[in-house]
């Protein structure tokens, strides 16, 4: 266990939380754009805002979380990453830049007119930073990222295994989102939704395991190291997530909600590590090995003192909020429609 | 202007730089108001909210309450641009933070932390209106005010170390021997944080209680608006008497660690022979001063502390590490301008309170009430000043003495586009943030609460469950 497997494993970490929570975020976006008009979206729409409003904050934390690790612990790599990758991030910046903001002034909003506004960015603008942070994990995991720096600002992200990586990751998203969200509608007594949110959850679980089966297809071609890390040391994982999305599929099909959402974020999970264990030793595929990427090591250790800090901090708090958020005193405000009307 | 930084330091410069100083000026200069918000606000809710309880007065509460959602509202944007400084940090400087992220980083993972910290206890706070016991809920803001302490000092640490660099090394052009903590907590740090951390309690201070100088000149002379001017103006008060001294001492030893900078605040181009003037206003043209007008001995006196030291002039720099006649300009009329609100601001609220003392209510007089509407913004523009004049007054160096802008920026040359599109989107967020608080302001007024859902306007009958 080196200083710097130690930082990368705290790295991969953050990654795997804000791709769960914030991916069951941005993937609530999916959900909001096909509720339907306003009438008729209403009860879903609402559904969404109460399930993500008292979370998302905390939830994008995560991402800020990745990026100072990243920088403080790898600097040179992540200035690798940004200055070849610059298009894709800044199109998930902008993402993330649209969706916060319309989100918070869609709850806000002073009119109708200026709800459905912004929740039509809202809406839109949460498809764009799963894609374009999945084509930055394809571009990174297929070895498009130089040592150096300012790789091919095109190529690096417009190839099979960036395209593969941001498709799976918004179907990923959509899926974990519905899962929870269709177990939030039944929690709060609205069956209907429930039944309409499972059908699509369905459909969006299908769809994306379908691409998950034909993206193998030119991945081996086009990032033959992951490939081979995959069916490799990675095997086990890969059989898992394959397991665990059927049976979230089979469970909502039969309407066993609550026990989807574990095997949803069991195959979810999965994946992610498949993906870590897959590509490990490398940080940049290819290019740079984790081992030889680290800051200097003082910095390392000050990083792993950050890391237990959040540990003891931020890990009891996080819980306590995202308990709350399940819990009946809050859920029962959700359901009488009262909430921020307690004025 | 820029083009002539350029000249001067002889190094041919990236495409980016210039566009990735803009985009830099433009989105950090956008941030700090909101991270102010969320700096100095959780904590003038708390006075407010804890008022309402112990002395149960719902004039208090619902002030609290209104306060909480428009602090969500601006803490969203603000964790939005927040996140594209993160982005940016690599995309425009990617000089800067390939070489040396292994040192200036550890205090923005401290800030991740406190960051971490507040949006977790926001949403806590934001949704536990109604759902918590009252005495627990209002203690969910103190977790965030700690937060925002913790989160200046670190973000101020990374600036500080910026310009007084320590910590590591440099070997053969290698970065070594590198100690984040003493980066972290260089000997800069503490000044500059409580300069900002103070900053954040005037522009917020000022702002909100301008809100409602706005209303009382309306004729709105309830017991709402009162309070609700109050509380701020007293925070923005011990803040503005403060912020002076801070800024004073702030400037000692600045004549021997960045004596370029110093010249360019006071516009002291050539060193005097015994005690320099106080310049205001007034321009440098190619190395000469044009229409200022001079203070003899002010000058030492604010610089040096003494009546009789010289302040040393931008000669004493070396040619190729001088800022430009733009530079110099730009940051010396910025540090003017935050000198000059700052004081007319000290000297704004020592009024108020004295005549509070003299059984006079300033509160009655118009010209007062209207002052008071312009003190936000004057505070925000001393904030934004106060930046310009740090920043610009450091170049051409991004990590002084060490590491020159042009090696920092990205080589990139789409960098212009990025700018143009991040004019338009924060143009939008600017116009979409004021609308809503704007509209729902308005909603207050007319004594209606928020919209009950999103898109929901069929949903209030209560016939959906």
């Amino acid at each position: 266990m080196t200083l710097d497997f130690l930082v990368c494993a705290a790295l991969f970490v953050g990654v795997v939380a804000y791709a769960v929570f914030g991916g069951a975020d941005f993937g609530s976006g999916f959900f909001d754009l096909t509720a339907g008009g306003a009438r008729r979206g209403a009860e879903l729409r609402t559904l969404v805002d109460h399930s993500i409003g008292p979370v998302w904050e905390a939830n994008h934390v995560w991402l800020i979380y990745v990026l100072v690790i990243w920088w403080t612990g790898f600097p040179a790599t992540f200035a690798a990453a940004m200055t070849t990758l610059i298009v894709p991030m800044l199109l998930a910046l902008l993402g993330i830049v649209l969706r916060g903001a319309s989100f918070a002034f869609r709850k806000y909003a002073g009119t109708l007119r200026q709800a459905r506004l912004f929740g039509i960015i809202f809406a839109l603008s949460s498809f764009l930073t799963p894609f374009f942070l999945g084509a930055v994990a394809g571009a990174v995991a297929s070895g498009r990222v130089p040592v150096d720096g300012y790789g091919d600002v095109w190529t690096s992200w417009l190839n099979p295994t960036s395209i593969f990586g941001g498709l799976i990751a918004v179907g990923t998203c959509a899926f974990l989102a519905g899962t929870f969200l269709t177990a939030d509608a039944e929690r709060s007594g609205h069956p209907g939704l429930a039944d309409v949110l499972r059908q699509r959850t369905l459909l969006v679980g299908l769809g994306t395991g379908a691409i998950v089966f034909i993206a193998l297809v030119p991945l081996l071609d086009d990032a033959p190291t992951l490939t081979h890390g995959l069916l490799d040391h990675g095997a086990v994982l890969i059989v898992i997530s394959a397991v665990a999305g059927a049976a979230t599929i089979w469970l909502l099909w039969r309407r066993r909600y609550v026990t989807a959402r574990v095997t949803a974020v069991t195959a979810v999970l999965a994946v992610l590590v498949g993906w870590g264990i897959g590509q490990y030793p490398w940080l940049l595929v290819d290019q740079v090995r984790i081992a030889d990427a680290g800051g200097p090591p003082a910095t390392m250790v000050g990083l792993l003192i950050v890391v237990a800090l959040a540990g003891v901090i931020v890990l009891p708090a996080l819980i306590y909020l995202l308990r709350l958020t399940q819990s009946e005193a809050w859920s029962h405000a959700d359901k009488s429609g009262t909430v921020d009307r307690t004025s | 202007m820029h083009l002539v930084a350029t000249v001067l330091t002889a190094v041919p410069a990236p495409p980016g730089l210039f566009p990735a100083r803009e985009q830099m000026a433009l989105s950090l200069g956008w941030h700090i108001i909101l991270s102010c918000f969320g700096v100095a606000f959780p904590a003038m809710i708390f006075v407010m909210h804890r008022r309402g309880l112990r002395r149960n007065d719902p004039v208090a509460i619902e002030l609290a309450k209104r306060w909480s959602k428009v602090s969500a509202v601006l803490f969203a944007i603000g964790a939005v641009s927040g996140t594209v400084l993160s982005f940016e940090m690599g995309v425009l400087w990617p000089g800067l933070m390939g070489r040396f992220g292994g040192v200036l980083g550890l205090p923005f993972a401290f800030e991740g932390l406190s960051f971490f910290v507040e949006a977790i206890f926001l949403g806590i706070y934001l949704y536990g209106w109604g759902r918590m016991k009252p005495s627990v809920h209002v203690l969910m803001l103190l977790p965030m005010a700690v937060a925002g302490v913790i989160g200046t000092f670190c973000v101020l640490a990374v600036n500080a170390w910026m310009n007084w660099p320590t910590g590591f090394r440099i070997v053969n052009g290698q970065v070594t021997d590198v100690n984040p903590w003493r980066a972290m907590f260089n000997d800069r740090v503490w000044l500059q944080f409580a300069h900002m951390w103070v900053g954040a309690f005037m522009v917020v201070g000022f702002s909100v209680a301008g809100v409602y100088a706005v209303g009382l000149l309306r004729g709105r002379r309830d017991a709402h608006h009162r309070l609700g001017f109050v509380v701020p103006f007293v925070f923005a008060t011990v803040a503005a008497l403060v912020q002076p001294v801070i800024g004073h001492v702030l400037g000692f030893g600045m004549d021997t660690h960045q004596p370029a900078k110093l010249a360019s605040f006071e516009l002291a181009e050539t060193t005097t022979h015994g005690p320099s003037p106080i310049r205001i206003g007034g321009v440098v043209i190619d190395g000469k001063v044009y229409g200022s007008i001079d203070i003899p001995r002010i000058g030492s006196l604010v610089a040096e502390n003494s009546f009789s030291n010289p302040v040393p002039g931008m000669d004493t720099v070396p040619l190729a590490d001088r800022p430009n006649d733009g530079e110099i300009n730009t940051s010396h009329w910025a540090f003017q301008i935050m000198v000059g609100l700052g004081s007319a601001l000290a000297l704004g609220v020592a009024t108020f309170w004295l005549a509070r003392w003299r059984r006079r209510d300033l509160l009655r007089h118009r010209w007062f009430l209207r002052a008071c509407a312009f003190a936000g913004p004057a505070a925000v523009i001393a904030l934004e000043a106060g930046w310009t004049a740090t920043e610009v007054g450091r170049q051409p160096w991004t990590v002084y003495g060490v590491l020159k802008t042009v090696d920092a920026a990205s080589t990139h040359s789409g960098l212009w586009w990025l700018f143009g599109v991040t004019v338009v989107v924060y143009t939008a967020m600017t116009v979409g943030a004021v609308t809503v608080i704007r509209s729902m302001t308005r909603r207050w007024r007319d004594g209606e609460t928020d919209l009950p859902s999103p898109y929901g306007p069929a949903l209030g009958g209560g016939d959906q469950r």
